[in-house]
């Protein structure tokens, strides 16, 4: 075989090995929604929505308790998140060459590598171990300190692609500096923001090992923020390691609800990031 | 002069906001330590090369959750790595345009689907499949002591497979990010001289090699970290082996069972340690990669290619 041969079919091969690559990360991928989707459907039904947990030994009931659970958890995490992580990300965006900014752009990016156990530890001693009690606040609490530098980080990007010309044109009409931005600068990105925090909702709602000792859970139904609270993950993860058979249904039907609420969102956030990087090209 | 100091209160009030994440991040660290000083006065380094767990006993030594979370993690990596870059060189220099933002948002999936799914798939589809694996393998590997243990399928093999899966599209999105850095003037020239498809990729990546070595530091801080997963197909036993196939142990699974079982002080204390361990590793490893993508992107001067698509 002539060397330029050889050269060629090397270069087959190795474009032929990075398809493979694709096709061998999609299988996975495929097998896992096959198996929650079928799986899954087969224990869902109206009663996993509006019913309590079943005991041992009796078939059917739902996840009515966790599902609002995870609800009252995801919305304490925004309201902990969406101030804190939309100003800072304001900041970033006005006085991007700060020392504070590159400090906080730092702490951001550290934050969100931290792993979501170490958090639910930093909770725990935080808002558990001084009350004695898991609690909702506990949970919410966990939740929103991973929601925030992904809040952050989207506000940030967005309203850097809003156009100068839209800054100056407020500025020159006399506008202070927070007035230009909370008027005119944020209106202007605000559709991608609230699809930046739709996701980072999605993702959070996701979470389980912060919430395993902060809200803990609680088989029956609650509302109570000092309480603790069940939601979807835990009660997945509960019902996936026991011996019975009726519990790993609801495991399942569990995990399709919580795959669902992921997919509505990132198609929700496609559509919407289109309309986003129409805004910069206009 | 009203204009000036309703500029400063702007700057002022957003500047707290931006500067409470930052306190959060110190927090976090101050209040590991401030919790875990127990076992840190009474242990010393020795926590981390010992391996008796007796909590009854008021005995601690981390030796085995850290060896499975480095030997889980590092396994991933062999796994991942190779699959994330061809996935990446796939899909910024090889594939037709039209498949671009399909693969990606596929990839993208992979990233976004809840950890404790992965672990009940990995409970019932994929610990059976390895138990069968691990059955069909011939007695004269057997005797290897990186085989050795009875089939039962939960172990570190397992935990180690589910791991690359969820590490894959982290790699392959940053290494997709650091190729597009590098400038076309570099393909063009290897082309010019002649060079195979193979060759100008493999000279496109040898530009962006700091950037490379990022995006897999980056897959490694996700590893490390990962808990509900690995947690259940682990086998959570604390030993120290070689063993693919024994029940092992990881930092964070052990805080996950055991954290609300700790009863006495010095047990809690324990497992803070380990959590504070977990936090330092992690914070270095993703620093270094950061530091890594960041000196490529950097270095990376002269014409760029177009982004890929309408990939924001």
């Amino acid at each position: 075989m002539s060397h330029t041969a050889y050269r060629t079919l090397l270069s087959r091969l190795f474009v032929g090995a990075c398809g493979l690559a694709v096709l061998v990360a999609l299988i996975p991928l495929a097998f896992i929604l096959f198996f929650v989707v079928s799986q899954g459907f087969q224990a869902l039904n109206l009663d996993f929505f509006t019913h309590m947990p079943k005991p041992v030994g009796q078939p059917g009931g739902g996840m009515a308790n966790a599902i609002v659970g995870t609800l009252i958890l995801s919305g304490l995490a925004a309201l902990l998140a969406v101030p804190v992580g939309v100003m800072s990300g304001v900041y970033l965006s006005e006085y991007p060459q700060t020392r504070l900014a590159s400090a906080v752009r730092f702490a951001s990016d550290t934050l969100n590598g931290v792993p979501s156990i170490v958090i639910g530890v930093f909770a725990y001693g935080l808002a558990v171990l001084p009350f004695k009690q898991f609690s909702t606040l506990a949970g919410g609490l966990a939740l929103g300190i991973m929601m925030i530098p992904i809040v952050t980080k989207t506000t940030e990007e967005l309203l850097v692609l809003v156009p100068g010309s839209m800054r100056e044109g407020a500025l020159a009409l006399g506008a202070t500096r927070g007035r230009a931005v909370f008027s005119v600068i944020i209106p202007a990105a605000l559709p991608g923001i609230i699809t930046g925090i739709v996701l980072a909702l999605a993702r959070i709602a996701g979470e389980t090992a912060p919430l395993l000792f902060t809200a803990f859970n609680n088989r029956f139904f609650s509302t109570s923020l000092t309480q603790p609270i069940s939601s979807i993950t835990v009660q997945v993860y509960t019902y996936a390691i026991s011996p019975y058979e009726d519990w790993h249904r609801q495991a399942w039907a569990g995990a399709l609800v919580l795959i669902t609420i992921v997919l509505v969102c990132s198609m929700l956030a496609r559509l919407a990031t289109s309309r986003v990087s129409r805004l910069r090209t206009r | 002069m009203r204009a000036r100091s309703q500029d400063l209160g702007f700057r002022l009030t957003t500047g707290a906001f931006a500067a409470a994440l930052a306190a959060i991040v110190i927090g976090v660290g101050v209040a590991l330590v401030s919790q875990s000083w127990l076992t840190i006065q009474k242990f010393g380094l020795g926590f981390w090369s010992t391996s008796t767990w007796d909590p009854v006993a008021g005995d601690f030594g981390a030796l085995p959750f850290i060896w499975g979370t480095l030997y889980s993690s590092i396994l991933a990596l062999l796994i991942a790595t190779p699959i994330a870059l061809g996935i990446a060189v796939f899909i910024s220099e090889l594939c037709p345009a039209r498949l671009r933002t399909p693969l990606v948002f596929l990839t993208e999936l992979l990233a976004a689907i809840p950890s404790i799914v992965y672990g009940l798939w990995g409970i019932f589809v994929l610990v059976p499949a390895v138990r069968s694996l691990q059955t069909h393998v011939p007695d004269a590997l057997r005797a290897l002591p990186i085989f050795a243990g009875p089939p039962l399928g939960v172990g570190m093999l397992s935990a180690a497979l589910i791991l690359a899966i969820m590490v894959v599209p982290f790699t392959s999105s940053v290494a997709r990010e650091v190729l597009k850095s590098v400038p076309v003037t570099q393909r063009e020239g290897a082309y010019a001289l002649g060079a195979t498809r193979f060759e100008a990729i493999r000279a496109a990546m040898y530009f962006a090699r700091t950037g490379i070595v990022g995006a897999v530091m980056l897959g490694f801080g996700r590893a490390l970290g990962e808990t509900m997963a690995v947690t259940m197909v682990i086998g959570n036993n604390p030993q120290v082996s070689a063993s693919l196939f024994a029940p092992q142990y990881t930092m964070a699974a052990v805080i996950a069972n055991e954290f609300t079982e700790a009863a006495d002080a010095l047990y809690l204390n324990a497992l803070v340690e380990i959590g504070l361990v977990l936090f330092a590793i992690t914070l270095v490893v993703n620093g270094l990669s950061r530091l890594l993508i960041w000196s490529m992107a950097r270095g990376a001067r002269g014409p760029r290619r177009k982004p890929a698509g309408a990939a924001a």
